[in-house]
């Protein structure tokens, strides 16, 4: 693999952890909060 | 929510695989092209998304609108990676193809203060322990900052600098062969797409954090009000 490779593979890496980690802490935030809120909210508790 | 991520990740790799495998390599970069394909994307998003802040920013200072404080709340920090990411790609293109990671020019300088510009948004609706307060804050501070971003755009146009011109967004036609304009511009399309489901995604939370801390508040006062 030639330096201008490494270069385009270290770009592509970065990226796409970068926005890997965004896009699963926000999914997963999302998810959290919903179900903290269907456990919470009063109509919830009605019968 | 889901058809916007799944429409996302399919553009993006359609994008991504065109970009690596499918589009030539330039006649005067080489591979390195490639970089370009996450690159320019980034670059398009940290000025896009920083315009979509002070829309926002203007939203919440008019209109006093709530919604507008948390999403801008929420944009700040994926806009500052996207502006970090640019950087970071720019600076690894810079390296085989200037012979230097980075350059006091016109055009990386101004990149490097919209960062900061995001960065201190991130940090200034954060600092103060009224909410309100903190989002009044950090729309005087987006909508200060925003005479940076035709800075940003133009900076090649005023001033002599290493960075080339601009090759898609200018008058005439794009000065970049189809062969890699299209995949550009799919991978432009694909991380917008990414990046707005992210934005939503945390606005979304956001909101239901508030009504979690709202019923938790109701429910402490409803137990402290009840007889033992």
């Amino acid at each position: 693999m030639s330096l201008h490779w490494w270069h385009v593979a270290a770009s592509y890496a970065v990226t796409l952890a970068t926005f890997g980690a965004l896009a699963i802490g926000a999914a997963l935030r999302h998810r959290a909060a919903k179900r903290l809120l269907a456990t919470l909210d009063p109509r919830g508790e009605r019968p | 929510m889901p058809v916007l991520w799944v429409s996302a990740l399919l553009v993006l790799g359609v994008g991504l695989a065109w970009g690596l495998v499918l589009s030539p390599p330039d006649w005067q970069q080489g591979e390195t092209v490639r970089i370009m394909y996450v690159h320019v994307p980034m670059a398009w998003l940290a000025m896009g998304a920083y315009t979509g802040l002070a829309v926002l920013s203007v939203m919440s200072l008019i209109w006093r609108h709530p919604l507008a404080d948390l999403a801008a709340r929420e944009l700040s920090p994926v806009g500052a990676a996207a502006t970090a990411l640019c950087l970071a790609t720019g600076s690894i293109w810079g390296k085989p193809m200037w012979g230097t990671w980075w350059v006091w020019d016109a055009r990386l300088t101004s990149v490097l203060v919209l960062f900061f510009l995001w960065l201190g948004h991130a940090a200034l609706v954060r600092a103060f322990d009224d909410a309100e307060r903190g989002a009044r804050a950090g729309a005087i501070l987006a909508l200060v900052g925003f005479v940076n971003v035709p800075i940003v755009k133009f900076s090649v146009d005023w001033w002599n600098t290493l960075h080339q011109p601009a090759s898609v967004m200018r008058l005439d036609a794009p000065g970049m062969h189809v062969t890699i304009l299209y995949p550009l511009l799919t991978c432009a399309l694909g991380f917008s797409l990414l990046f707005a489901a992210v934005v939503l995604a945390r606005t979304r939370a956001a909101v239901m954090e508030r009504r979690v801390r709202a019923l938790q508040f109701a429910r402490a006062r409803r137990e402290e009000g009840a007889p033992a």
